[in-house]
């Protein structure tokens, strides 16, 4: 029971990284269809740019800030400047050639993934990094017999917040409504008033923002970066959204968190070695029973 | 009466295809005007024109005389035209009230007018009320077609488009709806109907235009055209009983 109730925790701490991550996958092919296969690296970018501001600021953290401010301080200076990325990367490598086809917006982003992993590698180098020990909190407690990390704890809220304003803004609010509306059929949105130029803004400055907070939280949580990293985590946040239902914001919410779930259950009672197995069994179950993922469902048109 | 919205000498193309040839109309202040045609004569092309989602070859399209050629589609909205495209076109995963919000999307901030506009569309389909919370595409196709009408009025405009709102609905529910048309004429709104179910149209529109493969042909008051032996012949007679087969 212990172990059990250790691994749901574990498992929804990663699993809300990749949440995280999934969103911007989602909200992208949503409204763009297309797979932004930059998004991973975008996340791992994020991972370094705390990592050195981190670093640069090590001793104003510990001195001044204290270890709340500078992680608050990192992950929003690594959201801004993804988000940024993020919207860079839309105008100069998707949004010249959204007329010439969905494939080539497709091969394009996989230039732009092996372009970042390779800047990362310039900049950092190939080998691992790890955020400093001082400017993470490293307070472990226990409840009710269960071994918990501060900076678990707070990893948890933050995400929980973060999701919980994202659900709102998507599924709450008349502008998210513009948001699912654009997705569905642009032309009538834009009979709406919606500007569809506002929209896409918005997904590709938010998705990677949230992506390179996510990177900030697993540079803090497993403390070693390494620039492949986006690889890794691009490919299970972008499991995470299609067992979701891609597309759909509470699908990759819930994608990511069961994912989490699934790898760290699967790696306490089944194998660590085979845990990723167990996560890309999982997506193939659901693809042949239920192709659509979990939340991914379509109501049919009339006519 | 003071012109509305006026179309001069208007072509749009389709790649190398030709359209629409041409064509000029106009609609007044307060008037339903309808445009008759059969398929692909060019009717939805013409709406979608005056909506800005097609570029303008050539020819003009004025508003209160204010040109609107090079105005983008979102903004043409917040002119005063609202658009009920062919096939309604509501949003199938979003809420029948989501569908509603949008249509005042432009004013959005503006929560109280918002609710008021809410409340206006309700009073004309109260059957939009009791489903607010149901996805759209769960809707019947008429009910459908109401709340893409309720959409189009959210946004308060002074021009409606309607692209076949009759389509593919049951005789009662047809009479229903030009009847809720012809109420929202009473309220100050100018309508610009296209239909293939010309008789109803012709019984209340004011005056009507014959779109043939991208010209107009024939124009003129309603009455006029009712009993105008061409029209007679293509769409009054045999014709309009060759229901239209869209699945
Ligand atoms: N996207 C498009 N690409 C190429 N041709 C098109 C396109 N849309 C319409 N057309 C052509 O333009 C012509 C006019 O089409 P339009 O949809 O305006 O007709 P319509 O009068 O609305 O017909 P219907 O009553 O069937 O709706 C048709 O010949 C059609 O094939
Ligand atoms: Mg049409």
């Amino acid at each position: 029971m212990r172990i059990f109730l250790e691994q749901m925790l574990n498992g929804l701490t990663i699993g809300s990284f990749y949440a995280l991550i999934a969103l911007g996958y989602s909200m992208v092919y949503g409204v763009m269809k297309l797979i932004n296969f930059a998004h991973g690296d975008l996340f791992a970018l994020g991972s370094y740019l705390g990592f050195t501001l981190l670093v640069w600021g090590n001793a104003y953290v510990t001195s001044h800030v204290g270890l709340a401010g500078g992680m608050i301080a990192a992950m929003l200076i690594a959201a801004i400047g993804i988000g940024i990325a993020g919207i860079i990367i839309e105008r100069i490598a998707y949004r010249p050639i959204y007329s010439v086809g969905r494939l080539p917006a497709v091969v394009s982003a996989l230039g732009v993934s092996i372009f970042l992993e390779n800047i990362i590698m310039v900049i950092w180098g190939p080998r691992y990094q790890a955020y400093p020990v001082s400017v993470v909190p490293t307070l472990r407690f226990e409840i009710g017999g269960i071994h918990v990390t501060l900076l678990q704890i707070v990893i948890l809220i933050l995400s929980f917040v973060l999701l919980a304003v994202l659900y709102y803004i998507i599924q709450k609010t008349t502008f998210g409504a513009a948001i699912r509306a654009s997705a569905l059929d642009r032309d009538t949105a834009a009979l709406m008033g919606i500007n569809i130029e506002t929209i896409i803004f918005f997904i590709f400055a938010l998705g990677p923002a949230l992506g390179g907070t996510a990177g900030v939280m697993v540079g803090m949580y497993y403390r070693q970066i390494s620039f492949t990293m986006g690889w890794n985590y691009g490919l299970k946040a972008f499991t995470a959204t299609i067992l979701g239902g891609i597309g759909n914001i509470p699908g990759a919410m819930l994608g990511g968190l069961l994912l989490g779930v699934f790898e760290m259950l699967g790696s306490a009672y089944i194998s660590t070695a085979y845990k990723d197995v167990f996560v890309f069994l999982i997506l193939i179950l659901v693809l042949i029973f239920r192709p659509r993922g979990l939340l991914g469902e379509k109501v049919a048109e009339k006519v | 009466m003071t012109t509305l919205l006026k179309v001069e000498d208007l072509k749009i193309y389709y790649g190398s295809i030709e359209a629409l040839k041409g064509i000029s109309l106009t609609v007044d202040e307060g008037e339903i005007v309808t445009v008759l045609g059969a398929n692909g004569a060019g009717k939805s092309t013409l709406l979608r024109a005056i909506s800005g989602l097609l570029p303008i070859r050539s020819g003009k399209i004025k508003l209160n005389d204010q040109e609107l050629n090079n105005v983008k589609a979102f903004k043409i909205v917040m002119e005063g035209i609202s658009h009920v495209p062919e096939g309604r076109k509501v949003f199938g995963t979003l809420t029948v009230e989501e569908n509603l919000n949008l249509g005042a999307y432009t004013r959005r901030k503006d929560i109280k007018s918002v609710e008021e506009s809410k409340e206006r569309v309700f009073n004309l389909f109260p059957i939009l009320k009791s489903r607010r919370n149901q996805l759209a595409g769960t809707l019947s196709g008429g009910e459908q077609q109401m709340l893409a009408m309720g959409r189009g009025l959210m946004s308060t405009p002074r021009i409606l488009l309607l692209d076949e709102p009759s389509l593919g609905l049951a005789p009662l529910l047809v009479r229903q709806i030009f009847q809720i048309i012809r109420e929202i004429n009473d309220q100050g709104i100018s309508i610009l109907l296209v239909e293939q179910n010309a008789r109803k149209a012709l019984s209340i529109a004011h005056r009507g235009y014959v779109l043939e493969t991208g010209n107009i042909s024939i124009s003129g008051l309603a009455s006029d055209l009712k009993s105008n032996q061409k029209v007679q012949e293509a769409y009054l007679g045999g014709a309009a009983f060759k229901k239209k087969n869209r699945v």
